[in-house]
């Protein structure tokens, strides 16, 4: 197809770091379509061209990545796999257990099959510049979480990719973070894809706390086989435009997924969580939870799409998404799609937008509590019983502690 | 030590005054009962003192120990020693109860000048108080008030009116909802709590609590005036001859 659309300033350092990082279909997807509009329909309540005025070109391999590093406290005990500003810092990574191993490199991807409205993965094809692939062995069982950290200190793009397979029977939790400083205008692109095999148990973590000038756009694509359980925690907490994307394939009968995520959103930010769960297979089970907080002139997006193909009897789906708007210019769009082509499956979805309640808030300051620590302590309340499902205390409590210390600084 | 003069109270956006003209006065160490017929505007008089928003006060004033009760925030109220046991205490999903009686707790010492009490004193105290009230430790790590029955809300407001020792209590129809059990622990109780230094406005629709809880005044509250005071005989006539009698010889 012959180029038609009049490109935009991101769109052209899009397309002139593609050129330089010369890959072919994804390239020209770019060219071609440029960034979705709200006319695309997964992208109607996220105009990403026109929330994304520019594109950062990437930034050079750090000279004091340790010290990049140091800065980001550890929130848990956990094998850490550091990238700073996109390039993998592996003199800094921890030991791994015999049973996991990486490997440097971006993984092949094929891009002939990018879908019409893959922005993320176009983006990421074209340009990825550093990612590992991370293999666990069958039936390992870690104790220790392992994590991809990934730190950001420049104003520039860190765009990497992700392969991540989890053997059969093996058990292991995993976890991505992704940190950058208050007006640091990061652009940061991270695909991951991720392969549960059977009988494999696996939590992955999503901790994202990003600046106040950040993008963020990340997509985790899995494949979760027969009787693999997976449960995924995520809190976003930072960012000024943010879009996670969680596809999950369940291919295999008797599967069980949980996604659980706090979608925290400050003031003039927005966050956006798409997710789409195929059930391919008979007698699959997944549940996924969102409590939102918008603060300011936030807005939020929940997308979640639930797709049950006719084989897929007995699929048991439901997804609830809970939103609490502390200010009058808050807004939140949820907006769930079921499909379902089998007779006998059960699909649920509720979705709640509300405000502090008025009452509550009377009691608790009748008792002596004021305004704002009432108010804090109603918010929290909201969303703290999210993250308890999670059997990993320590992370539970880390996760919580960085909600206090969101509503401490937004509240 | 409660002085309320020539209180007109209407709800924010209607015309209507629920008090109109209410007048009285409890003196330290002093029960107050007020009774009166449903809508007499009694639970309205509870709100007003505790603060709620929804009503606005058209005439007249609310002096605590002397100063301005309404022009205090709620949780100021709390603080200077205000305390309303309410008629429906309210279910609060995700805030256990623990947390936010050592929340509420801390947050009035810290208001009154003083540092947050440590946890084992905390636990302690908590223990002591809600053992005498009959309430188990397990109910307390359940979320405020959520499944709790109409007897355990009763008696967990009791149990915060314990544990932060206010000067004044005012008890919003305590008694409705309870049997003769929980009603004779709520009121020993409420009944341990009585001192020389300390107030009591006990609001109740029946004279049963007032067995238990015996005032020292009594007060019938009917179109949102007080149209008759007495000792605590004058509960016991409106007990046998009903309210009628009362607003009648008023009229």
């Amino acid at each position: 197809m012959n180029v038609q659309i009049k490109h935009t300033q991101a769109e052209r350092a899009l397309i002139d770091a593609g050129e330089t990082a010369g890959r072919g279909p994804a390239l020209d997807w770019l060219k071609e379509r440029g960034l979705p509009t709200r006319r695309v329909e997964a992208w109607h309540y996220t105009d990403l061209r026109s929330r994304m005025p520019d594109f950062p070109p990437p930034a050079d391999k750090p000279e004091a990545a340790k010290a990049s590093l140091d800065r980001v406290p550890r929130l848990f005990d956990a094998t850490r796999l550091p990238f700073i500003n996109g390039h993998y810092a592996s003199e800094l990574t921890d030991p791994l257990p015999p049973c996991a191993m990486v490997a440097d490199g971006v993984p092949p991807v094929d891009a002939d099959e990018l879908r019409h409205d893959d922005a993320i993965g176009a983006i990421n094809a074209a340009l990825a510049g550093g990612g590992l692939s991370l293999a666990i062995k069958e039936n390992a069982n870690i104790e220790t979480p392992i994590g991809i950290v990934c730190v950001g200190d420049e104003p520039a793009s860190a765009v990497t990719r992700h392969r991540v397979t989890i053997g059969a029977g093996a058990r292991v939790t995993l976890v991505e973070r992704h940190v950058s400083g208050d007006g640091v205008a990061l652009h940061a692109n991270m695909v991951t894809d991720l392969n549960v095999a059977e009988g494999a148990e696996a939590n992955w973590v999503i901790v994202q706390e990003h600046g106040d000038q950040a993008t963020h756009l990340a997509q985790l694509n899995i494949t979760l086989a027969a009787r693999a359980k997976l449960t995924i925690m995520l809190l976003n907490r930072g960012g000024s435009l943010v879009r996670q994307e969680i596809s999950v394939d369940s291919t295999g009968p008797l599967s069980e997924l949980k996604i659980r995520g706090v979608n925290l959103v400050g003031d003039e930010s927005h966050v956006d969580v798409t997710t789409v769960l195929a059930h391919h297979a008979r007698d699959t089970v997944s549940t996924e939870i969102f409590r939102n907080v918008v603060q300011g002139s936030g807005s939020g997006v929940f997308q979640g799409q639930i797709n049950v193909a006719q084989l897929a009897q007995k699929t048991d789906a439901k997804m609830a998404c809970n939103s609490l708007l502390l200010s009058d210019a808050a807004e939140f769009s949820a907006k769930p799609e079921l499909e379902i082509f089998a007779d006998d499956v059960q699909c649920g979805h509720g979705a709640t937008v509300t405000d502090i309640d008025e009452d509550h808030l009377f009691y608790l300051r009748a008792r002596g509590i004021g305004e704002k620590e009432a108010r804090d302590l109603l918010v929290k309340a909201f969303v703290e019983s999210i993250f308890e499902e999670l059997e990993n205390e320590a992370i539970a409590d880390a996760l919580n502690d960085r909600i206090e210390d969101w509503l401490d600084e937004n509240g | 030590m409660l002085e309320i003069k020539n209180l007109h109270v209407k709800v924010a956006d209607e015309d209507a005054e629920i008090l109109r003209g209410l007048d009285l006065t409890v003196k330290p160490g002093e029960v107050a009962a007020i009774m009166g017929p449903n809508g007499s505007g009694k639970s309205t008089l509870s709100y007003v003192l505790a603060g709620r928003d929804d009503y606005e006060v058209v005439e007249g004033e609310v002096l605590f120990d002397g100063e301005n009760l309404l022009e205090m925030e709620p949780d100021e109220r709390a603080v200077a020693g205000l305390f309303l046991a309410f008629q429906y205490p309210l279910e609060i999903p995700g805030v256990a109860t623990m947390n936010f009686l050592k929340t509420a707790l801390n947050a009035q010492r810290r208001a009154r000048g003083g540092d947050d009490l440590n946890t084992p004193d905390f636990i302690r105290q908590v223990r002591e108080a809600a053992g005498k009230l009959n309430i188990s430790m397990d109910m307390l790590k359940r979320p405020l008030n959520v499944g709790f029955s109409g007897g355990e809300k009763k008696r967990a407001e009791i149990l915060q009116m314990v544990l932060f020792e206010p000067r004044f209590c005012v008890l919003d129809e305590t008694d409705s909802g309870l049997d003769i059990d929980a009603l004779q622990i709520v009121a020993d109780g409420v009944n341990g709590l009585r001192s020389a230094d300390r107030g009591f406005l006990v609001i109740t629709h029946y004279q049963r609590l007032l067995e238990h809880i015996v005032p020292d005044t009594v007060h019938v509250l009917h179109e949102g005036r007080i149209i008759r005071s007495g000792g605590k005989e004058l509960a016991l006539h409106l007990e046998e001859n009903g309210y009628a009698d009362v607003i009648a010889s008023a009229a």
